[in-house]
Protein backbone atom coordinates (compact mmCIF):
# COMPACT_ATOMS: atom_id res chain seq x y z
CA UNK A 1 0.00 0.00 0.00
CA UNK A 2 2.88 2.34 0.84
CA UNK A 3 4.49 1.82 -2.52
CA UNK A 4 1.11 2.30 -4.16
CA UNK A 5 0.60 5.55 -2.29
CA UNK A 6 3.97 6.97 -3.25
CA UNK A 7 3.39 6.04 -6.90
CA UNK A 8 -0.02 7.68 -6.73
CA UNK A 9 1.42 10.85 -5.22
CA UNK A 10 4.11 10.91 -7.91
CA UNK A 11 1.46 10.57 -10.61
CA UNK A 12 -0.72 13.28 -9.04
CA UNK A 13 2.34 15.56 -8.82
CA UNK A 14 2.97 14.93 -12.52
CA UNK A 15 -0.64 15.77 -13.40
CA UNK A 16 -0.43 18.84 -11.16
CA UNK A 17 2.72 19.92 -13.02
CA UNK A 18 0.99 19.59 -16.39
CA UNK A 19 -1.96 21.61 -15.07
CA UNK A 20 0.33 24.36 -13.75
CA UNK A 21 1.96 24.64 -17.18
CA UNK A 22 -1.48 24.66 -18.84
CA UNK A 23 -2.72 27.34 -16.42
CA UNK A 24 0.31 29.55 -17.09
CA UNK A 25 -0.11 29.20 -20.86
CA UNK A 26 -3.86 29.84 -20.62
CA UNK A 27 -3.40 32.98 -18.52
CA UNK A 28 -0.61 34.20 -20.80
CA UNK A 29 -2.86 33.77 -23.86
CA UNK A 30 -5.64 35.65 -22.07
CA UNK A 31 -3.30 38.51 -21.14
CA UNK A 32 -1.92 38.73 -24.66
CA UNK A 33 -5.49 38.80 -25.93
CA UNK A 34 -6.25 41.81 -23.75
CA UNK A 35 -3.36 43.77 -25.25
CA UNK A 36 -4.47 43.12 -28.79
CA UNK A 37 -8.07 44.24 -28.52
CA UNK A 38 -8.53 43.97 -32.26
CA UNK A 39 -8.65 40.14 -32.23
CA UNK A 40 -11.79 38.47 -33.38
CA UNK A 41 -14.55 37.48 -31.02
CA UNK A 42 -14.13 33.83 -31.99
CA UNK A 43 -10.53 33.80 -30.79
CA UNK A 44 -11.48 35.40 -27.47
CA UNK A 45 -14.14 32.79 -26.81
CA UNK A 46 -11.75 29.93 -27.67
CA UNK A 47 -9.29 31.22 -25.06
CA UNK A 48 -12.04 31.82 -22.48
CA UNK A 49 -13.27 28.29 -23.05
CA UNK A 50 -9.72 26.94 -22.77
CA UNK A 51 -9.25 28.61 -19.39
CA UNK A 52 -12.65 27.43 -18.18
CA UNK A 53 -11.64 23.90 -19.16
CA UNK A 54 -8.31 24.16 -17.34
CA UNK A 55 -10.03 25.44 -14.19
CA UNK A 56 -12.52 22.58 -14.33
CA UNK A 57 -9.60 20.17 -14.69
CA UNK A 58 -8.16 21.42 -11.42
CA UNK A 59 -11.44 20.69 -9.66
CA UNK A 60 -11.75 17.25 -11.27
CA UNK A 61 -8.17 16.26 -10.39
CA UNK A 62 -8.66 17.35 -6.77
CA UNK A 63 -11.92 15.37 -6.54
CA UNK A 64 -10.42 12.22 -8.03
CA UNK A 65 -7.34 12.58 -5.83
CA UNK A 66 -9.55 12.79 -2.73
CA UNK A 67 -11.55 9.76 -3.88
CA UNK A 68 -8.32 7.78 -4.31
CA UNK A 69 -7.23 8.67 -0.80
CA UNK A 70 -10.65 7.49 0.39
CA UNK A 71 -9.85 4.03 -0.99
CA UNK A 72 -12.49 1.66 -2.30
CA UNK A 73 -15.38 3.51 -0.64
CA UNK A 74 -14.19 6.84 -2.01
CA UNK A 75 -13.85 5.55 -5.57
CA UNK A 76 -17.22 3.76 -5.53
CA UNK A 77 -19.01 6.83 -4.16
CA UNK A 78 -17.35 9.11 -6.72
CA UNK A 79 -18.23 6.93 -9.71
CA UNK A 80 -21.69 6.19 -8.28
CA UNK A 81 -22.32 9.91 -8.27
CA UNK A 82 -20.87 10.31 -11.77
CA UNK A 83 -23.24 7.57 -12.97
CA UNK A 84 -26.15 9.38 -11.34
CA UNK A 85 -25.26 12.70 -12.97
CA UNK A 86 -24.66 11.05 -16.35
CA UNK A 87 -27.94 9.10 -16.20
CA UNK A 88 -29.77 12.31 -15.30
CA UNK A 89 -28.34 13.97 -18.42
CA UNK A 90 -29.02 10.98 -20.66
CA UNK A 91 -32.64 10.46 -19.59
CA UNK A 92 -33.28 14.20 -20.05
CA UNK A 93 -32.63 13.76 -23.78
CA UNK A 94 -34.79 10.63 -24.22
CA UNK A 95 -38.42 10.54 -25.31
CA UNK A 96 -39.49 8.91 -22.04
CA UNK A 97 -42.63 10.26 -20.43
CA UNK A 98 -45.23 9.62 -17.77
CA UNK A 99 -45.68 5.95 -18.64
CA UNK A 100 -41.99 5.35 -18.00
CA UNK A 101 -42.13 6.78 -14.52
CA UNK A 102 -41.84 3.46 -12.66
CA UNK A 103 -39.15 2.15 -15.00
CA UNK A 104 -37.10 5.33 -14.61
CA UNK A 105 -37.56 5.42 -10.84
CA UNK A 106 -36.30 1.81 -10.74
CA UNK A 107 -33.35 2.70 -12.98
CA UNK A 108 -32.24 5.58 -10.74
CA UNK A 109 -33.07 4.29 -7.30
CA UNK A 110 -32.80 0.48 -7.57
CA UNK A 111 -30.60 -0.53 -10.51
CA UNK A 112 -27.91 2.14 -10.06
CA UNK A 113 -27.32 1.57 -6.30
CA UNK A 114 -27.55 -2.21 -6.82
CA UNK A 115 -24.83 -2.17 -9.48
CA UNK A 116 -22.42 -0.26 -7.25
CA UNK A 117 -23.28 -2.43 -4.23
CA UNK A 118 -22.39 -5.51 -6.30
CA UNK A 119 -19.06 -3.89 -7.18
CA UNK A 120 -18.51 -3.20 -3.46
CA UNK A 121 -19.15 -6.87 -2.66
CA UNK A 122 -16.95 -7.86 -5.65
CA UNK A 123 -19.62 -10.19 -7.03
CA UNK A 124 -18.23 -10.38 -10.57
CA UNK A 125 -20.71 -13.04 -11.73
CA UNK A 126 -23.67 -10.81 -10.98
CA UNK A 127 -22.45 -7.28 -11.71
CA UNK A 128 -21.39 -8.40 -15.19
CA UNK A 129 -24.92 -9.43 -16.13
CA UNK A 130 -27.16 -7.50 -13.74
CA UNK A 131 -27.95 -4.66 -16.14
CA UNK A 132 -27.55 -6.52 -19.48
CA UNK A 133 -29.86 -9.35 -18.32
CA UNK A 134 -31.98 -8.52 -15.29
CA UNK A 135 -32.55 -4.79 -15.76
CA UNK A 136 -33.02 -5.49 -19.48
CA UNK A 137 -35.93 -7.82 -18.66
CA UNK A 138 -37.36 -5.97 -15.66
CA UNK A 139 -37.68 -2.41 -16.95
CA UNK A 140 -39.81 -3.23 -20.04
CA UNK A 141 -42.16 -5.09 -17.70
CA UNK A 142 -42.60 -1.98 -15.56
CA UNK A 143 -43.19 0.13 -18.66
CA UNK A 144 -45.68 -2.41 -20.04
CA UNK A 145 -47.65 -2.49 -16.79
CA UNK A 146 -48.40 1.21 -17.26
CA UNK A 147 -50.29 0.22 -20.37
CA UNK A 148 -49.18 2.75 -22.97
CA UNK A 149 -47.88 1.39 -26.27
CA UNK A 150 -46.98 4.66 -27.96
CA UNK A 151 -43.29 4.58 -28.98
CA UNK A 152 -42.97 1.66 -26.57
CA UNK A 153 -39.90 0.05 -28.13
CA UNK A 154 -38.14 3.39 -28.54
CA UNK A 155 -38.73 4.37 -24.91
CA UNK A 156 -37.70 0.98 -23.54
CA UNK A 157 -34.59 0.86 -25.71
CA UNK A 158 -33.57 4.38 -24.73
CA UNK A 159 -33.86 3.57 -21.05
CA UNK A 160 -31.75 0.42 -21.45
CA UNK A 161 -29.14 2.33 -23.45
CA UNK A 162 -28.98 5.00 -20.78
CA UNK A 163 -28.35 2.38 -18.10
CA UNK A 164 -25.75 0.50 -20.13
CA UNK A 165 -23.73 3.62 -20.90
CA UNK A 166 -24.11 5.62 -17.71
CA UNK A 167 -24.20 2.87 -15.08
CA UNK A 168 -22.89 -0.41 -16.49
CA UNK A 169 -19.93 1.05 -18.38
CA UNK A 170 -19.05 3.62 -15.71
CA UNK A 171 -19.12 1.00 -12.95
CA UNK A 172 -16.28 -0.86 -14.64
CA UNK A 173 -13.90 1.87 -13.51
CA UNK A 174 -14.26 1.09 -9.76
CA UNK A 175 -14.54 -2.61 -10.68
CA UNK A 176 -10.81 -2.45 -11.54
CA UNK A 177 -10.22 -2.40 -7.77
CA UNK A 178 -11.57 -5.95 -7.49
CA UNK A 179 -8.99 -7.54 -9.83
CA UNK A 180 -6.56 -9.96 -8.18
CA UNK A 181 -3.20 -9.62 -9.92
CA UNK A 182 -0.25 -11.55 -8.47
CA UNK A 183 2.52 -9.15 -7.42
CA UNK A 184 0.16 -6.17 -7.77
CA UNK A 185 -1.80 -6.55 -4.51
CA UNK A 186 -3.10 -3.34 -2.99
CA UNK A 187 -2.11 -1.27 -6.03
CA UNK A 188 -5.25 -1.64 -8.17
CA UNK A 189 -6.19 1.99 -7.66
CA UNK A 190 -3.24 2.77 -9.96
CA UNK A 191 -5.06 0.92 -12.76
CA UNK A 192 -7.87 3.46 -12.43
CA UNK A 193 -5.38 6.31 -12.44
CA UNK A 194 -3.72 4.82 -15.54
CA UNK A 195 -7.01 4.44 -17.43
CA UNK A 196 -8.28 7.91 -16.55
CA UNK A 197 -4.97 9.65 -17.27
CA UNK A 198 -4.40 7.88 -20.61
CA UNK A 199 -7.95 8.36 -21.91
CA UNK A 200 -8.30 11.95 -20.74
CA UNK A 201 -4.85 13.01 -21.92
CA UNK A 202 -5.80 11.50 -25.27
CA UNK A 203 -8.88 13.77 -25.38
CA UNK A 204 -6.77 16.78 -24.45
CA UNK A 205 -4.06 15.96 -27.00
CA UNK A 206 -6.65 15.35 -29.73
CA UNK A 207 -7.98 18.82 -28.96
CA UNK A 208 -4.48 20.35 -28.98
CA UNK A 209 -3.31 18.56 -32.17
CA UNK A 210 -6.63 19.38 -33.78
CA UNK A 211 -6.33 23.09 -32.95
CA UNK A 212 -2.71 23.19 -34.17
CA UNK A 213 -2.84 21.06 -37.32
CA UNK A 214 -6.47 20.02 -37.83
CA UNK A 215 -7.55 20.18 -41.49
CA UNK A 216 -9.65 17.19 -42.56
CA UNK A 217 -12.78 16.60 -40.52
CA UNK A 218 -13.60 12.98 -39.74
CA UNK A 219 -17.36 13.27 -39.38
CA UNK A 220 -18.52 16.86 -39.83
CA UNK A 221 -22.14 15.89 -39.21
CA UNK A 222 -21.28 14.38 -35.84
CA UNK A 223 -18.57 16.54 -34.42
CA UNK A 224 -17.23 19.73 -36.01
CA UNK A 225 -14.01 19.65 -33.98
CA UNK A 226 -12.78 16.09 -34.63
CA UNK A 227 -10.13 16.01 -37.35
CA UNK A 228 -7.94 13.26 -38.77
CA UNK A 229 -4.80 15.13 -37.71
CA UNK A 230 -6.15 15.66 -34.18
CA UNK A 231 -7.28 12.06 -33.77
CA UNK A 232 -4.10 10.45 -35.08
CA UNK A 233 -1.80 12.84 -33.23
CA UNK A 234 -3.77 12.58 -30.01
CA UNK A 235 -4.12 8.82 -30.01
CA UNK A 236 -0.44 8.21 -30.88
CA UNK A 237 0.94 10.68 -28.36
CA UNK A 238 -1.41 9.37 -25.64
CA UNK A 239 -0.27 5.83 -26.47
CA UNK A 240 3.31 6.98 -25.97
CA UNK A 241 2.41 8.52 -22.62
CA UNK A 242 0.61 5.29 -21.70
CA UNK A 243 3.77 3.31 -22.49
CA UNK A 244 5.80 5.63 -20.30
CA UNK A 245 3.38 5.01 -17.42
CA UNK A 246 4.13 1.28 -17.43
CA UNK A 247 5.74 1.58 -13.97
CA UNK A 248 2.37 2.10 -12.27
CA UNK A 249 0.82 -0.93 -14.02
CA UNK A 250 1.38 -4.70 -14.03
CA UNK A 251 2.29 -4.41 -17.75
CA UNK A 252 5.62 -4.27 -19.58
CA UNK A 253 6.24 -1.01 -21.50
CA UNK A 254 5.15 -2.65 -24.78
CA UNK A 255 2.02 -4.15 -23.23
CA UNK A 256 1.32 -0.78 -21.67
CA UNK A 257 1.49 0.87 -25.09
CA UNK A 258 -0.93 -1.73 -26.47
CA UNK A 259 -3.36 -1.16 -23.61
CA UNK A 260 -3.14 2.60 -24.05
CA UNK A 261 -3.81 2.23 -27.79
CA UNK A 262 -6.87 0.04 -27.13
CA UNK A 263 -8.21 2.48 -24.52
CA UNK A 264 -7.65 5.61 -26.62
CA UNK A 265 -9.24 4.02 -29.71
CA UNK A 266 -12.28 3.00 -27.67
CA UNK A 267 -12.34 6.45 -26.11
CA UNK A 268 -12.22 8.18 -29.47
CA UNK A 269 -15.07 6.06 -30.82
CA UNK A 270 -17.02 6.65 -27.59
CA UNK A 271 -16.80 10.37 -28.16
CA UNK A 272 -18.05 9.91 -31.72
CA UNK A 273 -20.99 7.66 -30.72
CA UNK A 274 -22.18 9.97 -27.96
CA UNK A 275 -21.82 12.97 -30.29
CA UNK A 276 -24.12 11.20 -32.74
CA UNK A 277 -26.77 10.94 -30.03
CA UNK A 278 -26.39 14.61 -29.15
CA UNK A 279 -26.73 15.70 -32.76
CA UNK A 280 -29.77 13.48 -33.21
CA UNK A 281 -31.36 15.25 -30.24
CA UNK A 282 -30.26 18.67 -31.50
CA UNK A 283 -28.11 19.71 -28.55
CA UNK A 284 -24.50 20.81 -28.34
CA UNK A 285 -23.69 19.55 -24.86
CA UNK A 286 -25.15 16.90 -22.56
CA UNK A 287 -25.32 19.29 -19.65
CA UNK A 288 -23.78 22.36 -18.11
CA UNK A 289 -22.33 21.24 -14.77
CA UNK A 290 -18.65 21.20 -15.78
CA UNK A 291 -17.79 24.71 -16.92
CA UNK A 292 -16.10 24.78 -20.34
CA UNK A 293 -16.65 21.07 -20.94
CA UNK A 294 -20.45 20.77 -20.85
CA UNK A 295 -22.01 17.92 -18.94
CA UNK A 296 -20.72 14.84 -17.17
CA UNK A 297 -21.21 12.69 -20.27
CA UNK A 298 -19.26 15.19 -22.39
CA UNK A 299 -16.26 14.71 -20.11
CA UNK A 300 -16.72 10.98 -19.44
CA UNK A 301 -17.69 9.73 -22.91
CA UNK A 302 -14.26 8.29 -23.69
CA UNK A 303 -13.85 6.70 -20.25
CA UNK A 304 -17.31 5.11 -20.50
CA UNK A 305 -16.40 3.30 -23.70
CA UNK A 306 -12.90 2.26 -22.73
CA UNK A 307 -13.54 1.12 -19.12
CA UNK A 308 -15.29 -2.24 -19.78
CA UNK A 309 -12.80 -3.18 -22.52
CA UNK A 310 -9.81 -2.25 -20.37
CA UNK A 311 -11.33 -4.13 -17.41
CA UNK A 312 -11.80 -7.35 -19.38
CA UNK A 313 -8.43 -7.16 -21.15
CA UNK A 314 -6.70 -6.90 -17.76
CA UNK A 315 -8.92 -9.55 -16.24
CA UNK A 316 -8.29 -12.11 -18.99
CA UNK A 317 -4.61 -11.34 -19.22
CA UNK A 318 -3.48 -10.74 -15.64
CA UNK A 319 -6.19 -11.68 -13.11
CA UNK A 320 -5.38 -14.83 -11.11
CA UNK A 321 -8.92 -15.89 -10.14
CA UNK B 1 -35.75 31.93 17.02
CA UNK B 2 -35.96 28.14 16.95
CA UNK B 3 -38.48 28.39 14.15
CA UNK B 4 -36.26 30.70 12.13
CA UNK B 5 -33.32 28.32 12.35
CA UNK B 6 -35.57 25.44 11.44
CA UNK B 7 -36.99 27.25 8.44
CA UNK B 8 -33.49 28.30 7.30
CA UNK B 9 -32.35 24.68 7.54
CA UNK B 10 -35.43 23.50 5.66
CA UNK B 11 -34.87 26.06 2.95
CA UNK B 12 -31.26 24.92 2.51
CA UNK B 13 -32.32 21.27 2.44
CA UNK B 14 -34.99 21.98 -0.17
CA UNK B 15 -32.51 23.90 -2.34
CA UNK B 16 -29.94 21.09 -2.13
CA UNK B 17 -32.60 18.48 -2.92
CA UNK B 18 -33.87 20.52 -5.88
CA UNK B 19 -30.34 20.83 -7.24
CA UNK B 20 -29.63 17.12 -6.75
CA UNK B 21 -32.74 16.07 -8.63
CA UNK B 22 -32.76 18.69 -11.38
CA UNK B 23 -29.22 20.15 -11.61
CA UNK B 24 -31.22 23.29 -12.34
CA UNK B 25 -29.47 26.14 -14.08
CA UNK B 26 -30.51 29.71 -14.72
CA UNK B 27 -30.36 31.43 -18.08
CA UNK B 28 -30.51 35.16 -17.54
CA UNK B 29 -31.38 35.92 -21.13
CA UNK B 30 -33.22 39.23 -21.04
CA UNK B 31 -32.19 40.61 -17.66
CA UNK B 32 -29.53 40.39 -14.97
CA UNK B 33 -29.94 38.95 -11.47
CA UNK B 34 -30.25 42.37 -9.82
CA UNK B 35 -31.91 43.31 -6.57
CA UNK B 36 -34.53 45.55 -8.13
CA UNK B 37 -38.15 44.94 -7.22
CA UNK B 38 -39.73 42.53 -9.69
CA UNK B 39 -42.75 40.41 -10.42
CA UNK B 40 -41.55 37.13 -11.92
CA UNK B 41 -44.38 35.47 -13.82
CA UNK B 42 -43.83 31.84 -14.86
CA UNK B 43 -45.46 28.79 -16.37
CA UNK B 44 -46.94 26.39 -13.85
CA UNK B 45 -46.90 22.60 -14.21
CA UNK B 46 -45.77 21.37 -10.81
CA UNK B 47 -45.87 22.25 -7.13
CA UNK B 48 -42.10 22.49 -7.34
CA UNK B 49 -42.13 25.40 -9.84
CA UNK B 50 -41.55 28.20 -7.37
CA UNK B 51 -38.95 26.11 -5.52
CA UNK B 52 -36.94 25.82 -8.72
CA UNK B 53 -37.25 29.51 -9.56
CA UNK B 54 -36.35 30.42 -5.98
CA UNK B 55 -33.36 28.04 -6.02
CA UNK B 56 -31.65 29.73 -8.97
CA UNK B 57 -31.97 33.23 -7.49
CA UNK B 58 -28.84 34.51 -5.69
CA UNK B 59 -29.20 33.99 -1.92
CA UNK B 60 -29.58 37.71 -1.22
CA UNK B 61 -32.49 37.96 -3.67
CA UNK B 62 -34.25 34.91 -2.24
CA UNK B 63 -34.73 36.71 1.08
CA UNK B 64 -36.83 39.36 -0.62
CA UNK B 65 -38.72 37.21 -3.12
CA UNK B 66 -42.08 35.72 -2.13
CA UNK B 67 -44.06 33.17 -4.15
CA UNK B 68 -47.80 33.66 -4.53
CA UNK B 69 -49.51 30.33 -3.92
CA UNK B 70 -52.93 28.81 -3.48
CA UNK B 71 -54.11 28.84 0.13
CA UNK B 72 -56.24 25.73 -0.45
CA UNK B 73 -53.11 23.65 -1.13
CA UNK B 74 -50.55 25.22 1.17
CA UNK B 75 -52.83 25.26 4.22
CA UNK B 76 -53.55 21.56 3.80
CA UNK B 77 -51.34 20.22 6.57
CA UNK B 78 -48.98 21.43 9.28
CA UNK B 79 -45.96 20.56 7.14
CA UNK B 80 -47.32 22.38 4.08
CA UNK B 81 -48.19 25.39 6.27
CA UNK B 82 -44.65 25.41 7.67
CA UNK B 83 -43.04 25.16 4.21
CA UNK B 84 -45.46 27.58 2.58
CA UNK B 85 -45.57 30.27 5.24
CA UNK B 86 -42.36 30.01 7.25
CA UNK B 87 -39.79 28.70 4.78
CA UNK B 88 -40.88 30.50 1.62
CA UNK B 89 -42.96 33.30 3.18
CA UNK B 90 -45.60 32.66 0.52
CA UNK B 91 -48.38 35.10 -0.11
CA UNK B 92 -51.29 32.68 0.26
CA UNK B 93 -54.28 33.63 -1.81
CA UNK B 94 -57.75 32.15 -1.91
CA UNK B 95 -58.33 30.90 -5.43
CA UNK B 96 -62.05 30.26 -5.26
CA UNK B 97 -63.80 33.64 -5.75
CA UNK B 98 -67.04 32.48 -4.10
CA UNK B 99 -65.88 32.15 -0.53
CA UNK B 100 -62.81 34.32 -0.34
CA UNK B 101 -62.49 37.07 2.22
CA UNK B 102 -59.43 38.90 0.90
CA UNK B 103 -58.82 40.23 -2.57
CA UNK B 104 -55.75 38.41 -3.98
CA UNK B 105 -54.55 41.45 -5.92
CA UNK B 106 -54.73 43.55 -2.73
CA UNK B 107 -52.68 40.92 -0.89
CA UNK B 108 -50.06 40.96 -3.63
CA UNK B 109 -49.80 44.75 -3.82
CA UNK B 110 -49.44 44.77 -0.04
CA UNK B 111 -46.42 42.48 -0.34
CA UNK B 112 -44.97 44.68 -3.09
CA UNK B 113 -45.44 47.78 -0.96
CA UNK B 114 -43.44 46.09 1.79
CA UNK B 115 -40.54 46.02 -0.69
CA UNK B 116 -40.59 42.35 -1.66
CA UNK B 117 -40.50 40.84 -5.14
CA UNK B 118 -43.13 38.29 -6.15
CA UNK B 119 -43.28 35.00 -8.05
CA UNK B 120 -46.69 34.54 -9.69
CA UNK B 121 -48.21 31.86 -11.89
CA UNK B 122 -50.80 33.67 -14.01
CA UNK B 123 -52.22 30.43 -15.41
CA UNK B 124 -53.86 30.11 -12.01
CA UNK B 125 -53.58 26.35 -11.84
CA UNK B 126 -51.14 23.61 -12.79
CA UNK B 127 -51.00 22.90 -16.50
CA UNK B 128 -51.12 19.14 -16.91
CA UNK B 129 -52.26 18.99 -20.52
CA UNK B 130 -50.36 19.10 -23.77
CA UNK B 131 -50.59 22.82 -24.43
CA UNK B 132 -47.56 24.87 -23.50
CA UNK B 133 -49.55 27.50 -21.63
CA UNK B 134 -53.08 27.89 -20.27
CA UNK B 135 -54.84 31.25 -20.83
CA UNK B 136 -53.70 33.79 -18.21
CA UNK B 137 -56.06 34.86 -15.45
CA UNK B 138 -56.69 38.59 -15.16
CA UNK B 139 -54.89 38.96 -11.81
CA UNK B 140 -51.59 39.74 -13.52
CA UNK B 141 -53.18 42.65 -15.38
CA UNK B 142 -54.65 44.20 -12.25
CA UNK B 143 -51.45 43.69 -10.35
CA UNK B 144 -49.38 45.26 -13.14
CA UNK B 145 -51.77 48.18 -13.43
CA UNK B 146 -51.74 48.97 -9.74
CA UNK B 147 -47.92 48.99 -9.51
CA UNK B 148 -46.66 50.20 -12.92
CA UNK B 149 -43.07 50.80 -11.73
CA UNK B 150 -42.31 47.21 -10.79
CA UNK B 151 -40.50 45.20 -13.49
CA UNK B 152 -42.48 42.30 -14.97
CA UNK B 153 -40.13 39.43 -15.85
CA UNK B 154 -41.33 36.40 -17.85
CA UNK B 155 -39.75 33.15 -16.61
CA UNK B 156 -39.90 29.83 -18.45
CA UNK B 157 -39.36 26.71 -16.33
CA UNK B 158 -38.56 23.67 -18.47
CA UNK B 159 -38.78 19.95 -17.84
CA UNK B 160 -40.10 19.99 -14.28
CA UNK B 161 -43.37 18.43 -15.43
CA UNK B 162 -41.38 15.36 -16.48
CA UNK B 163 -39.61 15.16 -13.11
CA UNK B 164 -42.81 14.74 -11.16
CA UNK B 165 -45.91 14.20 -13.30
CA UNK B 166 -49.23 14.69 -11.58
CA UNK B 167 -50.07 11.78 -9.29
CA UNK B 168 -46.52 10.44 -8.94
CA UNK B 169 -44.63 10.42 -5.65
CA UNK B 170 -41.02 9.63 -6.60
CA UNK B 171 -39.28 12.39 -8.56
CA UNK B 172 -37.19 11.32 -11.56
CA UNK B 173 -33.86 13.13 -11.76
CA UNK B 174 -33.81 15.19 -14.98
CA UNK B 175 -31.95 18.34 -15.96
CA UNK B 176 -34.18 21.43 -15.68
CA UNK B 177 -33.60 25.03 -16.65
CA UNK B 178 -35.10 28.37 -15.68
CA UNK B 179 -34.97 31.07 -18.36
CA UNK B 180 -35.44 34.73 -17.45
CA UNK B 181 -36.65 37.01 -20.24
CA UNK B 182 -36.53 40.77 -20.77
CA UNK B 183 -38.90 42.94 -18.69
CA UNK B 184 -42.32 43.21 -20.30
CA UNK B 185 -42.82 46.59 -21.96
CA UNK B 186 -45.46 48.69 -20.17
CA UNK B 187 -47.91 50.42 -22.51
CA UNK B 188 -50.12 53.02 -20.79
CA UNK B 189 -53.88 52.72 -21.39
CA UNK B 190 -53.47 49.21 -22.77
CA UNK B 191 -56.58 47.06 -22.38
CA UNK B 192 -56.73 43.91 -20.31
CA UNK B 193 -57.01 41.45 -23.18
CA UNK B 194 -54.18 43.03 -25.13
CA UNK B 195 -51.92 43.12 -22.09
CA UNK B 196 -52.56 39.48 -21.18
CA UNK B 197 -52.02 38.37 -24.76
CA UNK B 198 -48.72 40.22 -24.86
CA UNK B 199 -47.62 38.72 -21.53
CA UNK B 200 -48.50 35.22 -22.75
CA UNK B 201 -46.67 35.83 -26.02
CA UNK B 202 -43.44 36.91 -24.39
CA UNK B 203 -43.46 33.86 -22.13
CA UNK B 204 -44.16 31.55 -25.08
CA UNK B 205 -41.35 33.21 -27.02
CA UNK B 206 -38.99 32.28 -24.19
CA UNK B 207 -40.24 28.69 -24.32
CA UNK B 208 -39.63 28.50 -28.06
CA UNK B 209 -36.18 30.01 -27.64
CA UNK B 210 -35.41 27.55 -24.85
CA UNK B 211 -36.44 24.62 -26.99
CA UNK B 212 -34.55 25.78 -30.07
CA UNK B 213 -31.64 27.64 -28.57
CA UNK B 214 -29.22 24.77 -28.69
CA UNK B 215 -29.85 24.21 -32.38
CA UNK B 216 -28.86 27.74 -33.17
CA UNK B 217 -25.75 27.86 -31.06
CA UNK B 218 -24.48 24.61 -32.51
CA UNK B 219 -21.45 25.39 -34.61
Amino acid sequence: MNESRSDLLLLLAGVGGVLIIATVIGQWLALRQKDKAADSQAQVSVIDNLNARINAWWAMVVLIGLAFLGGKAGVIILFGFCSFAALREFVTLTQTRRDDHWALAAAFFVVLPMQYALIWYEWYGLYSIFIPVYAFLLLPMLAALRGSTEHYLVRVAETQWALMICVFCASHVPALLTLQIPGYEGRQVLLIAYLVVVVQISDVLQYVWGKLLGRRRIAPALSPSKTVEGAVGGILSATLIGAMLWWITPFTPLQSAGMALACTLMGFMGGLVLSAIKRDRGVKDWGHLIAGHGGFIDRMDSVLFSAPVFFHLVRYGWDAS
Amino acid sequence: MMKRILSWLSASAIVIFARLITAVHARWQGCEPRETQRIYYANHCSHGDFVLLWTVLPASMRQATRPVAGADYWSGSALKRFIGSDVFRSVLIERNPVNREQNPVAQMTQALDAGDSLIVFPEGTRNTGNTRLLPFKSGLFHLAESRPDVELIPVWISNLNRVLPKGEIIPIPLVCSVTFGAPLLRIPEEGKAAFLARAEQSLLALAMQEAGIDNESMS
